[in-house]
């Protein structure tokens, strides 16, 4: 994506751009910090590192001929050569190979996590601020409840009652820990909301909830959700990995970031295979890094007012 | 604010209801119960029955909540299923102090870099060690701490061998001073691992408050009634800027815990975390549910600590 050919676009959704270059009115304010976004050299680079990151996973297949769980058993803890270029773990598996992999399932549970965090968040947000009363007091009681314990150590401790993790349990586990920071920020931008004329207007002409829920309120409390959605998947990756880690995570051999650091538990691999656990923790690190410039980014598009460096 | 700090303990015993409920819910969907692990070939199942009926295990839900709920302010959580006959108190507060002793210790760090750089850099914007603690800001807040933890341990104490990677004390420590120093040596690499994210966290949060601080008027004010440069800044700017600090300190101890979890488990260092993951590991759900209770406990009342000290140190805050 290049900066200049942003407005372009933009004035073509827009018919008065058109005609008259100058006139810049008629964009959303969506438009708008999109543009502002473009501006902010640190996130637009970041947008760049994460694609390539994003497209080098994708690609995994063409990049590496090795099966990252495939082990062999006669060649472990080799350091890097010309056929493994970043040598083999204590199960003989290429650890290139699990790195490219492994990235494909630590951004997948970070970005379905997201996802799903972001729909029961929204839903029961949106329910809570809009309605308010009684539905808003359970559902925020809940909320408080699930906010007590730090969202970690209560992912921990479903994982432990469960038989059998998956990647499709763990994410629904992390999911389902961490929706109430997302709900209290919707409901907080929707109780302003509800006192606005526009949302009177729209219940006077008889709009439906839903329709005054999705067209009215969403769109204007985008800006927060957005922002957290986004620091929201650097935490999940970051937690991921972490459980991984000390082995409550995904279980083996499916590779994750998170997994191939815990061969560095290891006094040994540690010492001496440097190159086996460096590499997904610097991934984690770029991602992560990536990510929350990002997130800054929109913030400030969204919010020009809160642009102080920071 | 008094009546602000009596309101503020009045919400904080519901809190410690729902925890409480939330804890012994996760135990009663946890599979086993404390007589399932008995492995004893004499017991036929009308004697596990029977076993069962005395615990108080085949009462109403309620009943049972009630039992160990009262037993919990006791400080009676049952017998461990892994050390069989071994108390779950008895096994926390053996770990207990070394958690506690990691945390000061963390949090010391953190207070003690984060405060004077985040007010260096709000004094001196655009300096370079100002950009340096911006880089080193979001550099912190990105790494995953047990990355840090295990780089940490390669440069520092394998590659130099500066600083001890495990454990909590040496087997000869001696006694007395030296061993004072040798648990502390053994602390700075876990210290300095829990502590980074949050130095990071407090270091925007200062520069950030106390850069909004000094374009206020009251210190243009001061100024110009020609108070030295270190009266404004003490007097008049950290005051104010503490205030936001006091609260993030309410936030930041629910990632203290889980960072001292992760933490522990990195540098195999005795406390509760690492008792917490060896206790998943082997699936022993009463430990597992007395730390998730304790560690909830702490999160309460760090943030009732936090809350009433913010309304103490801000007396311009209004309740109502």
């Amino acid at each position: 994506m290049e900066t200049k050919e942003l407005p372009k676009e933009m004035k073509m959704d827009n018919p008065q751009g058109d005609d008259n270059k100058k006139i810049k009115k008629g964009k959303t304010p969506f438009q708008l910090a999109m543009g502002r976004f473009m501006k902010n050299k640190a996130a637009v680079i970041s947008v760049v590192v994460l694609l390539l990151i994003i497209v080098a996973v994708i690609a995994a297949p063409l990049i590496t001929s090795h099966d990252p769980t495939e082990s062999n058993l006669r060649n472990i803890e080799k350091g890097p050569s010309s056929e493994h270029y970043l040598g083999t773990d204590s199960s003989g598996r290429d650890t290139f190979a699990r790195m490219l992999y492994g990235g494909r399932v630590s951004l997948i549970v970070g970005f379905s996590a997201m996802i799903f965090t972001l729909v029961i968040g929204v839903i029961l947000g949106s329910i809570a601020g809009y309605y308010g009363g009684r539905v808003d007091s359970i559902i925020m009681r809940f909320a408080d409840m699930m906010l007590i314990l730090p969202f970690l150590v209560l992912v921990l401790v479903v994982v432990s009652i469960l038989p059998k993790v998956t990647i499709g349990i763990f994410v629904a586990v992390i999911a389902l820990t961490s929706w109430p920071g997302l709900t209290r920020i919707v409901r907080g931008s929707y109780l302003s909301l509800r006192e606005q004329e526009f949302v009177l207007g729209a219940k006077a002409i008889g709009a439906r909830d839903f329709r005054i829920i999705f067209k009215h309120f969403i769109p204007n409390a985008i800006g927060p959700i957005v922002v957290n959605a986004t620091l929201m998947m650097a935490s999940y990756i970051i937690a991921e990995s972490a459980l991984s880690f000390i082995g409550f995570g995904i279980p083996q051999p499916t590779p994750t970031w998170g997994n191939m650091l815990s061969e560095a538990q290891s006094i040994r691999i540690l010492q001496n295979n440097p190159e086996a656990w460096i590499p997904p923790g610097l991934a984690i690190l770029v991602t992560v890094l990536c990510i929350n410039f990002i997130g800054d980014g929109l913030r400030d598009a969204f919010d020009p007012k809160s642009s102080k460096r920071s | 604010m008094y009546q602000y700090i009596i309101r503020r303990i009045l919400i904080f015993i519901p809190m410690l209801f729902f925890l409480t409920v939330i804890v012994f819910a996760l135990l009663k969907a946890a599979p086993g119960d404390p007589y399932s692990r008995i492995l004893d070939p004499e017991i036929s199942a009308q004697d596990l029955e029977d076993l069962r009926e005395a615990g108080g295990l085949n009462e109403s839900i309620v009943v049972q909540y009630v039992n160990w709920v009262t037993a919990a302010t006791k400080g009676d959580f049952g017998e461990s299923f892994r050390y069989v006959g071994r108390d779950v108190s008895d096994l926390i507060m053996s770990r207990l102090p070394n958690t506690i002793y990691l945390s000061i210790f963390a949090l010391a760090i953190t207070l003690i870099v984060a405060i004077p750089i985040g007010i260096y850099s709000a004094r001196n914007p655009y300096s370079p060690l100002d950009y340096f603690a911006t880089g080193f800001g979001f550099f912190g807040l990105a790494v995953p701490n047990f990355f840090f933890g295990l780089v940490a341990i390669y440069l520092l104490s394998v590659k130099l061998g500066w600083f001890p990677a495990q454990g909590y004390m040496s087997s000869s420590s001696g006694d007395g001073f030296a061993a004072f120093i040798d648990r502390l040596h053994h602390l700075v690499l876990p210290g300095l691992t829990l502590g980074l994210a949050s130095t990071a966290s407090y270091m925007r949060y200062m520069r950030s408050e106390v850069l909004s601080v000094l374009g206020s008027d009251y210190i243009r004010t001061a100024k110009a009634k020609g108070m030295t440069e270190r009266t404004v800044l003490y007097k008049h700017t950290l005051r104010n800027a503490m205030i936001p600090i006091i609260t993030l300190f309410g936030f930041e101890i629910g990632a203290l815990v889980s960072g001292a979890v992760i933490t522990e488990g990195v540098f195999t260092f005795p406390g509760i975390g690492m008792l917490l993951i060896e206790s998943i590991g082997t699936r022993d759900y009463p430990v597992i549910m007395a730390i998730t209770l304790l560690l909830g406990v702490f999160i309460l009342v760090g943030n009732l600590i936090a809350d009433i000290l913010y309304s103490i140190v801000d007396p311009r805050i209004r309740y109502d």
